[in-house]
């Protein structure tokens, strides 16, 4: 931190240095912090959950049953998904947001950061407890809250942490029990699990039903042939599921990584740069024929609606990242003799970054709970997109703008949120709540 | 429980009240649209209805009479109670017309302040009794401290001078809800809110109001001129506290801006549903499957504005939920009043755009819905006002900081 100090206006290096957040990284070091998160987080998190196993079990464990609906409109959190917000915000204010800037620059993960993340234990909401996992349903809502907690500390970072949760999440929603039995194990090991969803490609007006790569029967399984862009883990990526055309329609495919005809180019995008993003060119690339995800009850617009709303969730928690900011800065920050936050023009700008904050939580919200309770959910899903898309946009324009010259330059997270943010009205899929 | 849907307890009551608004509403909007300061007859009976629904089975009720900040928890658990059944049964009527559903017999922004302050013998006197509300004056609109109407103290009674403009139903209602300073040296903290009924000396309807809108909603300019009323007519605690100043008046807002926000989403409802209607007589059906980028231009746009309005709704719903579950909830009754106010006059005006001369036309009712619309992002605080509140909330600026 103390070198994004550098620079700045005596005013605001001492504001900083009086900040919480400067007495916290400057009290403890990565090691430290990472023992207390372990013990006192991860643990009692992960353990309160297996004492709590006896008293639920879902009809099909495997499957996953949808909670009971009490009928109520209500935006109350359930105490579960209150202790995974509190704990993975406390994460993210501890530990992510102070790696964002410099993996951004690096355009690589920090190091151990995927290893160290596995203490908040995010892989055991998704894997059923049969397989050893602890989730007791399959609750987008609480991987909507996971991804928003954890992408107030920074999207990019929260991406790469999410993008292996959500192929767990697509297998335990889609998959055949083998499918469920040959990969979910994986995700309760000691490595951390390098997967991503390989939907989009690198055309313009990209449309995820209508894609250029294809599937074919052969005699021994699939052989696929594509070019999938966006993706996360420099090539590194142990799985894809990739989506391609099969008998003419969208399905998702089981690729290894290290599979003959899978090929890697660094392509980094405007934002989410500490994820090394690049384009995947699968030339005949042969897989089992086991490896098709789920079976002919598989909702491939199901597939995306969950994948642009688990976008949405990272943009509301960008957004509130941005909010939290921009409050004291606005407050602090002095011009013609006051604060400028005493200008309407100024305060009705935070305002409105509020209101468009919580339209878009509300809205994310209401579609991954229509989807925990097995309702149809399409329209609210590409409404809460399109209004994410457009507001995420918005508040991070007017994030770097509240800011300033300030805001222009790397020593504030805003110009980071700006480029994070514009992803929003760009990607399909690459993440399933 | 994360659940965003309608609750299912109130589907009867919603049910009820787009009855209302398809049966009654509609067939006679355009009607009292042309014919400004014409009394609606066709609402008497519905104001027996209207008593019906909140009296009914549905448990509850619904109403500006029913509004209420719980101050506490009512029972174990989540509450959806009055504020959620009023906002959902009101954005239904006014799907139907905004201005017969201000002009609703016994459900006065007045019944409101009753609701929420009166004493159990002043509920009883006036509990029944159609209240409208008398707070802008010729000289101020937002600025409600700049009250220069007065009650001043005498025996038993309160004297009531001061000239009253833009009260909702001021010459159809029984009684009027009076902002008034019992000592203008004392300032915002004095000012009290007092009933005054129909027909006492001294109160006198001047002129009725010709508007751009809400034509069926009679809006009064009303005089008081040594208006005397008894003392035990004044709503809430009569001692001028300033530490407390003027938060007691205010408090109302926090339950009636949620409403006027569901009001907007109704109206807004009314011009999404008939523009998808002729637009499906043109084969378009706009049914959310293609990406934005591969959809029309009118397509998008039609997102665009659902989208906006499930997001005003559900901060209208939110709003009303946590009044119910008696969470303080200004700042998200302000959230709701902004964003509901400036998507349903967009939206309004944005469809009439959409059907060109169709939609301009009287033919159609939606031009007079983006006339109607206007007021809503008005009355019961501008947009501004909202914005000013909101900023005030998450800055911690007190109004002398943020003005």
């Amino acid at each position: 931190m103390a070198k994004d100090i550098q620079g700045l206006g005596l005013g605001l290096a001492s504001r900083f240095a009086g900040s919480e957040l400067a007495k916290k990284y400057g009290l403890r070091k990565p090691a430290e912090r990472m023992a207390y998160l372990w013990t006192k987080k991860g643990f009692q998190f992960v353990g309160k959950l297996q004492a709590d196993k006896a008293k639920k079990k879902a009809a099909d464990p495997l499957l996953l049953a949808a909670p009971a609906a009490h009928g109520l409109f209500d935006l109350t959190l359930t105490d579960e998904q209150q202790m995974i917000k509190d704990t993975v915000r406390s994460y993210a204010e501890e530990v992510v947001r102070g790696l964002a800037h410099d993996a951004n620059e690096a355009m690589t993960l920090p190091e151990n950061y995927l290893e160290d993340i596995q203490a908040l234990g995010l892989n055991f909401f998704s894997v059923p407890e049969v397989l050893g996992g602890a989730a007791q349903s399959y609750s987008p809502t609480t991987s909507a809250i996971i991804a928003e907690e954890l992408a107030w500390g920074d999207m990019s970072l929260a991406f790469a942490t999410l993008a292996p949760v959500a192929v767990a999440n697509a297998i335990v929603r889609w998959g055949t029990p083998k499918q469920k039995d040959t990969y979910l194990p994986n995700y309760l090991g000691e490595k951390p699990v390098k997967a991503a969803i390989a939907v989009q490609e690198p055309n313009a007006l990209f449309d995820p039903k209508q894609l250029s790569t294809k599937a074919k029967k052969t005699k021994r399984g699939f052989e696929i042939s594509g070019i999938k862009n966006l993706l996360p883990f420099g090539g590194e990526a142990d799985l894809y599921l990739v989506a391609a055309r099969y008998k003419k329609q969208p399905r998702l495919f089981f690729v290894r990584g290290d599979s003959e005809g899978v090929s890697w180019k660094v392509s980094p995008g405007m934002g989410l740069r500490a994820t090394a993003t690049g384009t995947l060119k699968l030339d005949s690339v042969h897989v089992d024929s086991d490896a098709m995800l789920g079976d002919d009850t598989f909702n491939y617009q199901a597939f995306i609606d969950l994948g642009q709303l688990h976008w949405c969730a990272l943009a509301v928690g960008a957004c509130q990242a941005a909010l939290d900011y921009l409050i004291p800065y606005v407050n602090e920050r002095e011009a013609f003799g006051e604060p400028i936050s005493h200008r309407q023009s100024v305060a009705f700008m935070v305002a409105n970054i509020g209101i468009e904050m919580e339209s878009m939580r509300l809205m994310t919200w209401r579609a991954a709970a229509l989807a925990e309770m097995g309702k149809p959910f399409h329209r609210e899903a590409y409404l809460a997109h399109l209004l994410c898309a457009d507001k995420a946009m918005e508040i991070g324009t007017n994030a770097v703008q509240l800011l300033g010259g300030h805001g222009f330059t790397k020593e504030h997270p805003a110009e980071r949120w700006y480029r994070d943010l514009r992803v929003l009205a760009c990607v399909n899929s690459g993440l399933h709540l | 429980m994360i659940n965003l849907e309608n609750p299912k307890k109130f589907r009867g009551l919603v049910h009820q009240a787009r009855q209302v608004a398809e049966n009654v509403f509609r067939p006679v909007s355009r009607k009292y649209d042309r014919s400004e300061h014409a009394y609606p007859v066709e609402l008497d009976m519905l104001a027996a209805i209207m008593d019906g629904m909140n009296d009914g089975t549905t448990g509850e009720g619904a109403g500006a009479g029913k509004l209420k900040q719980e101050n506490k928890h009512k029972g174990e658990g989540v509450q959806n109670g009055t504020n959620l059944s009023t906002v959902l049964s009101l954005a239904e009527l006014c799907w139907g017309d905004v201005g017969f559903s201000l002009t609703l017999p016994r459900q006065g922004l007045g019944n409101a302040a009753i609701a929420a302050v009166a004493d159990d013998e002043q509920f009883k006197r006036f509990g029944g009794k159609w209240a409208a509300m008398a707070i802008t004056e010729p000289g101020f609109g937002s600025d409600s401290a700049a009250v220069r109407t007065t009650a001043i103290k005498d025996g038993d009674e309160y004297i009531i001078n001061g000239e009253k403009i833009y009260v909702t139903a001021g010459e159809r209602a029984d009684c009027v809800v009076v902002w008034a300073s019992v000592d203008r040296s004392l300032g915002r903290a004095a000012i009290k809110s007092f009933i005054v009924e129909k027909g006492t000396p001294g109160m006198e309807v001047v002129r009725l109001e010709k508007k751009l809108g809400i034509k069926a909603s009679d809006t009064a300019a009303i005089t008081f001129t040594d208006c005397r009323i008894p003392a035990s007519n004044l709503l809430g605690d009569p001692e001028v506290n300033v530490e407390k100043g003027f938060a007691g008046v205010m408090q109302t807002f926090d339950n009636t801006r949620p409403v006027v926000a569901a009001m907007a989403i109704g109206v807004a409802k009314a011009s999404l549903d008939r523009t998808r209607e002729i637009l499906k007589s043109l084969n378009i059906d706009a049914a959310y499957n293609r990406p934005l980028k591969t959809s029309t231009q009118l397509e998008a746009q039609l997102y665009r504005y659902e989208a906006e309005w499930e997001a005003a709704r559900l901060l209208t719903l939110r709003a009303a939920w946590m009044a119910d579950n008696g969470q303080p909830n200004s700042m998200e009754a302000s959230m709701a009043k902004a964003k509901a106010g400036r998507v349903a006059n967009a939206i309004t005006l944005g469809c009439v755009e959409m059907l060109g001369t169709l939609g301009y036309s009287e033919d159609e009712l939606l031009e007079k819905w983006a006339r109607d619309s206007k007021i809503l992002d008005i009355f019961e605080g501008t947009q501004q006002i909202q914005q000013l509140i909101v900023a005030r909330r998450l800055l911690g600026k007190s109004s002398a900081q943020l003005k």
